[in-house]
Formats: C-alpha cells, structure tokens, sequence
C-alpha cells in the first residue's frame, strides 16, 4: 500500500521553548485507519494541526497525496478533512449553511446532492434547517464531521471524535468511520479510549512526550506484546505450592484458590501442557480454567510508563 | 485563486451583517440622524456659514466619515477575531486558500457593508440638508479608498485583539478621538495656529478634508496629499498583514 501522507524529521517548539514535537517520522498508508495514540500533552493534536495547516512546523517536511504541504499547500490541504477535538462551531448558522461554506471554502462547486448523502449517512438530515446552537453536543459534533466530508477528503482526521460521547453514539460513530473507509477515504483518529483504537484501527501509533514511540499493525502489536494469563479455579484450596511447580512463576490468589499464570504468546513454547501436567501429577486437581489477553490498554500503559 | 472560498468567506460575512441588521445599519443611521438634529438644525442654525456652506451641510462627509471607518474597523476586526474566539478559525486556516485570499473575502465584506453603510446615511442625510456633490466620482473613489484602508486596519486589530476589551481598545481610544479631532465637525483652518500644526499629524484630517473636497470644493490640505496619504496607510496596513501571515502572528502558533 502507498503512503498518503508522509512525515519526515518534523519537529515543533513553540515560542515558549517546549518542544512538542521531536524528530518524528510517520508514513500513513492509504485506505488505512490509524490510531494515534498518546497521554495529555504528548504531541497529538500539534501532528496534526502541522499536517492540516493550522500550526506551522519549526522543522522537517509533510507530504499529503505527494505533495507537499507548505510549498504545494493547495493541493495537500484540498485533500484534507479536519475534525479537531473541541466543538468549534458557527453557534447561529444552520447545519445546512455550515456544511455548505466549508464546502465552498475547500474551492469545491456547489453539490446539494452530496452534501445531502452527507447529512443523511450522518443522521442530521432533519436537522439541516436548525442553527446549531440548539443541536446537542452529540450532532455538533456529527455536524463537524460533516463540515470535514463537505469536500470530500481523501483523507480525514479525527481528533478525539468520541470524547464526551455516549456509548451509543460513539459505536454509531465507529460505524461512520468503517463506512467511510471502505469508500476509499483514509482515517486517523486519535483517542483516549483505547477500545476504540482495537475496535478500529488497522494500525496503531503511539506518541509520547513529543516522539513516536512505537508504529505496529494492530493484530502484530497485539501479539507482540500481548500476553496471555491462564486462570485456574482449585477443587480445593491450597496453601502453598510444590516445589515441582516453582519454575512456572505462579501466583496462587484468592487465599489459594486460584492459581495464575502469565505467558508469552510469542514464545516458542508456553509451558501450558507441562503445567497441567505437572499439576496432576503434584495432585491438585482444577474445576474451571480461563484464558485472557491483555488489552491494548495495558500495552500503552506499559509502553508510555517506559519511554 | 480559489474563487469560491473567497465567495464563502464574503457571503458568510455579508449573512452576518443580514443578521444583525439592527447593529449593523440601523444603529448608526439612527445616531447619524441624532447628529444632524443635534448639530445641524440645533446648535447648526446658530453657527454662520463654514467656508460659504451652511454648517448642517457642511458637516455631511466628516459625519459620512465617522462612520465609516468606525464600523470599517468594527466589520473586519469583528469578522476574523469572531472566528478566533469561536474557534472556527481552524477552517480557514487548514482550507486550500492564500492569505491574500482570507484577507480579500473578510476585508471585502467589511468594506461593502461600510460602503453600503456610508451611502445610507448619505442618504439620510438629504433629508435634513440640501446637498450637491461637485465630484460624484471622487466622492465614491473616497468612500471606497477609506472603507478598504480601515477594514484592513480592522482586520490587524482583529488579529493583534485576544480579548473583547483589546477589540474595542483601538477604536474607541485611538480612532474616535482622532476622527472628532479630524475636523468632522469643523475646518482646521478654524483652529488656532499650534493646534491647527498638530492636527496636520492627525491621519484622519486628510480623509476627511478629501472627502469633503469632493462634495463641496473646499479642503483643509490639498486633494493630492489627501490621496498620497491614505493610500500610505493603505500600503502600511498590507505590509503588516503580509508580515501577519508570514510569521502566523497569532494565528498558527
């Protein structure tokens, strides 16, 4: 898959002194959704206002579809749809009025017939004559994303797109977007919501204090890191474990009447068959047993905890 | 050139002004109107003739002024530090458009409003005074030269404002004072000596005797000067948005 955008060496240090970003490097490839992911203040939002326009980069180069975004600025940003975090809207203009001037602004012809699918796939057709000060948080936001898809993009960033968003919506969110990436648009979303990143992304990035730590196929990243846990429910209760079971590292819980063990899915072996094994032969005997693989969650704790 | 964002951003501007129709136009119509009564029929009658013009009439294009570049500066730093303060101006700035573009599409929409607003009270004002207009022409390369010059000084203030306070600073301390001192209501040639050397550094003074020159012949300096010095303020106002926008002065940083 070719790369639609492209980040080479950029860095941005504000008037301050902060350096909120350091040397990042990013390919994002086309058709792709990409998560990125990172704590308050890692260097999300400025990413991304660099590759839209909206902040300018101290150094490095972006290009968008090939072009770059400073000297080609017209080409690149045409290609572009924003959806930044906060709620930013024209609180006394109609949904359909709003819609219409980004389209219009993108130096898009006018299209009634688009903007109206827009509207419709986003659920705000029958709001399109209200000002937007009456609608909820939910729609305004609904409303920008639609603002984002005026023009239609090739490529659409979402900027925390279900941050204060009830769970219903945001899965109706989530759907939108799978909709709009099979219709070829590109899609880079940032969360804090990590079960949004494994629910969607195809391929996750993670950015901490102004670096990018890490850039994996979601499903690899997973596997890669991911570790599994085996849970054993004792028959009876035990106080403490045979010496033969001391090299499994074990952790007997719950006043000895669980037994847990961790392994790597990504080692050649997992010791499973012996441990069970062994446990018969020590006679302790289990009525139930579980299995879980750590959550994207843990993995970015983990990874951010050591950057 | 994208034309049609250009468009959007005066269209956008040009609904606003539909909007708020009250502040927009009819607010200053009615305390232009309060001034001729004030000024031109009360304290007027009582004042002999300013350079052969009756002093109701002559104080038509110091009043057409005022408000112009009043509401010149409050249309276009309203228009793009609304913008800011919403937040909406994420748009704009990740939109395929130069700056040169922005600044024609809120600046053209300030200046139209201003223009229109001017030959309103134009307007209004032949109700209340005869008026003959000597160099119709002038009279509306004037109107049109002044709206531009100060919607763009407005656009700067807009820029440079990050608070209401700031965005009401310049023109209520800075553009009123110097429009009432600009001869508005008077001819400089009125003042004592001194004073009439200080008001010559008083930019408006050259607006307004132009202006006026337009409608009645007389000036206070020389029509040329009038033109030479507004259209410096022109090129001062485009410099600085070019430095504006080159360095993303509170905008992109």
């Amino acid at each position: 898959m070719s790369s639609i955008i492209s980040v080479a060496n950029l860095s941005k240090t504000y008037g301050s002194g902060f350096k909120a970003l350091k040397n990042v490097n990013l390919d994002i490839k086309r058709g792709e959704i990409f998560a990125l992911l990172g704590p308050n203040g890692a260097g999300k939002t400025t990413l991304i206002s660099i590759i839209c326009g909206i902040a300018n980069p101290s150094e490095g180069r972006v290009l968008v579809g090939g072009e770059n975004i400073q000297t080609s600025y017209r080409k690149a940003r045409s290609l572009i749809g924003l959806v930044p975090q906060e709620l930013h809207t024209d609180a006394f203009e109609s949904v359909w009025a709003t819609v219409s001037f980004s389209r219009g602004l993108f130096g898009k012809p006018k299209n009634p017939d688009h903007i109206e699918k827009v509207l419709k796939d986003l659920s705000l057709w029958d709001k399109k004559d209200n000002k937007i000060i009456t609608l909820s948080g939910g729609m305004k936001r609904r409303v920008m994303i639609a603002k984002a898809l005026s023009h239609e993009p090739q490529v659409l960033f979402l900027d925390e797109p279900t941050a204060g968003v009830d769970v219903e919506l945001r899965k109706g969110m989530w759907e939108v977007v799978r909709t709009l990436q099979q219709s070829g648009v590109t899609i880079i979303l940032t969360t804090h919501y990590i079960e949004e990143a494994e629910e969607m992304a195809d391929r996750i990035g993670v950015i901490n204090k102004g670096e990018i730590v890490l850039v994996e196929d979601k499903t690899t990243l997973m596997q890669k890191l991911g570790k599994k846990r085996l849970t054993l429910h004792l028959q009876n209760k035990i106080s403490s474990l045979p010496e033969s079971l001391s090299q499994y590292e074990l952790d007997l819980c719950d006043s000895g009447a669980t037994l847990v063990y961790d392994y790597d899915t990504k080692g050649e072996r997992t010791g499973i068959t012996s441990l069970l094994s062994d446990l018969r032969n020590a006679g302790i005997r289990f009525n139930d047993l579980d299995t879980t693989q750590s959550s994207l969650e843990d993995i970015f704790v983990d990874l951010v905890r050591t950057s | 050139m994208n034309h049609r964002a250009i468009r959007a951003i005066y269209l956008f501007e040009m609904a606003r002004t539909w909007r708020t129709l009250l502040q927009s136009i009819v607010s200053p119509v009615v305390s232009t109107s309060l001034y001729f009564v004030v000024f031109g029929a009360a304290i007027g009658s009582r004042i002999s003739e300013v350079e052969g013009v009756s002093y109701g009439t002559f104080i038509v294009p110091g009043l057409i002024m005022l408000s112009v570049l009043t509401q010149s500066i409050a249309n276009a730093s309203f228009g793009i530090y609304f913008p800011k303060f919403t937040g909406t101006i994420y748009e704009i700035l990740s939109a395929p458009i130069s700056y040169f573009e922005i600044v024609l599409g809120y600046v053209g929409a300030a200046a139209t409003k201003s223009i229109i607003l001017g030959l309103i009270i134009l307007a209004t004002a032949g109700l209340f005074v005869p008026l003959h207009i000597h160099h119709p022409v002038w009279m509306l390369a004037f109107l049109v030269l002044t709206a531009v010059t100060f919607s763009l000084f407005g656009f700067i203030i807009g820029i440079w404002a990050d608070g209401f306070e700031k965005l009401q600073m310049i023109p209520m301390l800075v553009v009123t004072p110097l429009t009432f001192l600009g001869g508005s209501f008077y001819s400089i040639d009125m003042l004592p000596a001194g004073w009439r050397t200080v008001a010559l550094l008083n930019p408006v003074v050259y607006l307004i005797s132009g202006f006026r020159w337009s409608f009645y012949e007389i000036a206070d300096v020389s029509v040329s000067v009038s033109i030479g010095m507004t259209l410096a303020f022109l090129v001062v106002c485009l410099g600085v948005i070019w430095w504006i926008f080159r360095t993303g002065y509170r905008l992109k940083n």
